[in-house]
């Protein structure tokens, strides 16, 4: 029987936590894929955040390192600054990268750091039991919005994507969504795109994965992706906001 | 820089150039007075050794840059003072969790708060206690000298790679200001350093010899934590069974101790010379290491049949002071001078409260 499809040696066998139908999975697959048709694995280094995908060191199969909340573009830095052949990601989510690590996401942005960050922007935090994150879209109910983000008391969901591709020493962003076998495919290529950027030496990549999370949606897998769709998109338009 | 020649140097930069000359290639920085000579000069001087510098958006940044050089395997530092060394407390919990090594100096100055920008001794407790969350702990170096601070640059980093901890240099803002003539002949105490087997650098699943590398100080089971904890804990053991250092000046047969550290220490000899003059035997005892404390050699000088008291001078409110007490236990009185902020005693303050304690 001939073999069209088999899981990418990138991932180990350990089973994931991850909830029934979140996005989590399926991404780390499109990351470990292109790291191995790249064939950078044996010098790939993943920094993994504090969040729901703080156990992705036991998913990826190489050398991984752990980092404090929001603070993987700081520890990316340090191991692509001693060992350069490296090929350093960050994976965040919305909490890690666009609340409390704000400040290291843009200043690695800004020194053109050559490193890639797979941002996962499921519009609330997931490991902490569903709270409003700086995505979070207005008029979204979370544990800490129970009425609906109000945009007068705690501001509009932040675009990262965008926000990123003005400073002058990002050299790839875009943002992709995991909620259609189309825009899988088309998550996967950008992803592949921001490795070759930093293998290119170009400077910063970061590709924002629109993801689900219907735990704390409170929706099942079908309908979170429906809502995505409908609600994400429109705010967080896909598409290449920076190439060099 | 390798001549054996003396010259002068400030204490910042004497210590930056200690650090290249024991081989650290990399320093993660942010500006902060009084300690802005040690970025200045890794800025200047890294890019000459094939080294680097990089100033980080902040002491948080700096400190995880650090870490994640650290867990590459490479010998790394980073410097700031007090409220600099707050922000980085955070990445020192994790990286004396993730078992890795590094070299951290703080030129400690008035505090809390924003405090002052002049010498202060409050960050004792800070260094030696915690600081960060959890049960961890540094060694903590007190030099009392721009030569000392140099002397033991190089056998901090050697004790961090040895134990695979993070490493403090505890230094008074006078330490690191002041000039004073030094030179750079400290080698290698010929410690046989164990190889980074264990660092993220990049693994080949077909033909790599070691285990898959994963930096981390996450143990969800609390089963995992306590290994952790354990290991932790009979590494730190062992340190304060080998790496105590400790200086004892005039303390055979002593009537009074004085116990102090870092720059104050040098005063208090200045005001153990005065006191001499006046036929009063007093003696100096002075941690180097003020973790591990010297608990065993304060308690032995100042339980000694001669002595009546001891007197401890620290430029806080009173920190090492626990420290000297519960190593006394009770055995003799402990009595304190000293006050928080950067006020710096005098030797004649000294004196005088020695006077004082004998009446």
């Amino acid at each position: 029987m001939e073999t069209v499809f088999k899981k990418t040696p990138v991932l180990t066998d350990a089973v994931m936590h991850y909830c029934p139908g979140c996005g989590h999975g399926i991404v780390h697959r499109l990351v470990a894929e292109a790291i191995d048709e790249l064939g950078v694995a044996n010098k790939a280094i993943a920094v993994v955040p504090v969040g729901c995908a703080v156990f992705a060191y036991r998913y990826f199969n190489i050398d991984s390192m752990e980092a404090a909340h929001g603070r993987a573009p700081a520890v990316a830095t340090g191991i692509k600054r001693v060992n350069p052949d490296n090929v350093v990601f960050t994976y965040q989510g919305d909490g890690d990268l666009a609340s409390i690590g704000t400040a290291e996401i843009v200043h690695a942005a800004h020194r053109g750091e050559k490193i890639t960050t797979i941002f996962i922007n499921n519009a609330i935090y997931g490991m902490t039991g569903g709270q409003m994150a700086p995505t979070t879209l207005v008029g979204q109910k979370t544990t800490t919005s129970p009425y609906g983000r109000d945009k007068e008391h705690c501001g509009s969901p932040i675009r990262i994507a965008e926000m990123l591709a003005t400073i002058e020493g990002s050299a790839y962003i875009e943002r992709v969504a995991v909620n259609s076998p189309g825009n899988i495919i088309k998550a996967k290529k950008a992803i592949k795109k921001a490795f070759e950027t930093q293998l290119a030496g170009k400077g910063f990549s970061l590709v924002e994965v629109l993801s689900n999370c219907p735990t704390n949606w409170g929706m099942s897998p079908a309908e979170s992706m429906k809502w995505l769709e409908e609600n994400m998109i429109p705010y967080y338009p896909l598409g290449v906001k920076k190439e060099v | 820089m390798t001549n054996t020649k003396k010259q002068l140097m400030k204490g910042c930069e004497a210590i930056a150039e200690a650090a290249i000359q024991a081989g650290c290639r990399y320093f993660f920085g942010y500006p902060i007075t009084p300690q802005n000579d040690i970025p200045e000069y890794m800025a200047a001087q890294m890019p000459k050794v094939g080294g680097t510098y990089l100033q980080a958006e902040s002491e948080v940044a700096a400190i995880n840059m650090v870490y994640g050089a650290a867990g590459a395997g490479a010998r790394v530092m980073t410097s700031s003072s007090s409220p600099g060394i707050s922000l980085k407390s955070e990445g020192i919990s994790y990286v004396a969790g993730a078992e890795l090594p590094c070299f951290i100096v703080n030129m400690m100055r008035g505090g809390p708060g924003l405090g002052s920008i002049q010498a202060s001794q409050g960050d004792y407790f800070q260094a030696t206690k915690g600081g960060g969350h959890g049960d961890y702990k540094m060694v903590v170096y007190a030099p009392s000298s721009v030569q000392e601070a140099v002397d033991l640059v190089q056998e901090a980093f050697d004790v961090a790679d040895t134990y695979r901890i993070p490493v403090m240099m505890l230094a008074d803002g006078i330490i690191g200001q002041m000039m004073e003539p030094v030179e750079f002949t400290k080698k290698s105490e010929g410690r046989k350093l164990p190889e980074k087997t264990w660092a993220a650098t990049g693994w080949d699943r077909e033909k790599s010899t070691r285990e898959r590398a994963v930096i981390n100080s996450l143990y969800i089971e609390h089963e995992e934590l306590q290994e952790l904890n354990d290991r932790l804990q009979a590494r730190y053991k062992e340190i304060q069974e080998k790496e105590v250092k400790v200086e004892l000046y005039n303390t055979e047969g002593a009537e009074y101790i004085l116990c102090a550290y870092g720059t104050v220490a040098r005063i208090c000899k200045s005001a153990i010379a005065l006191a001499a003059k006046k036929g009063i035997k007093v003696g100096l005892v002075r941690p180097i290491t003020v973790w591990p404390f010297p608990t065993k050699q304060v308690h032995d000088a100042i339980a000694q049949k001669s002595v009546k008291g001891a007197l401890v001078v620290e430029i806080s409110a009173g920190q090492m002071l626990e420290d000297i007490k519960i190593a006394v236990n009770g055995e003799k009185p402990v009595d304190f001078l000293g006050k928080p902020g950067s006020i710096v005693p005098t030797a004649e303050e000294i004196l005088n409260k020695i006077i004082e304690l004998g009446r």
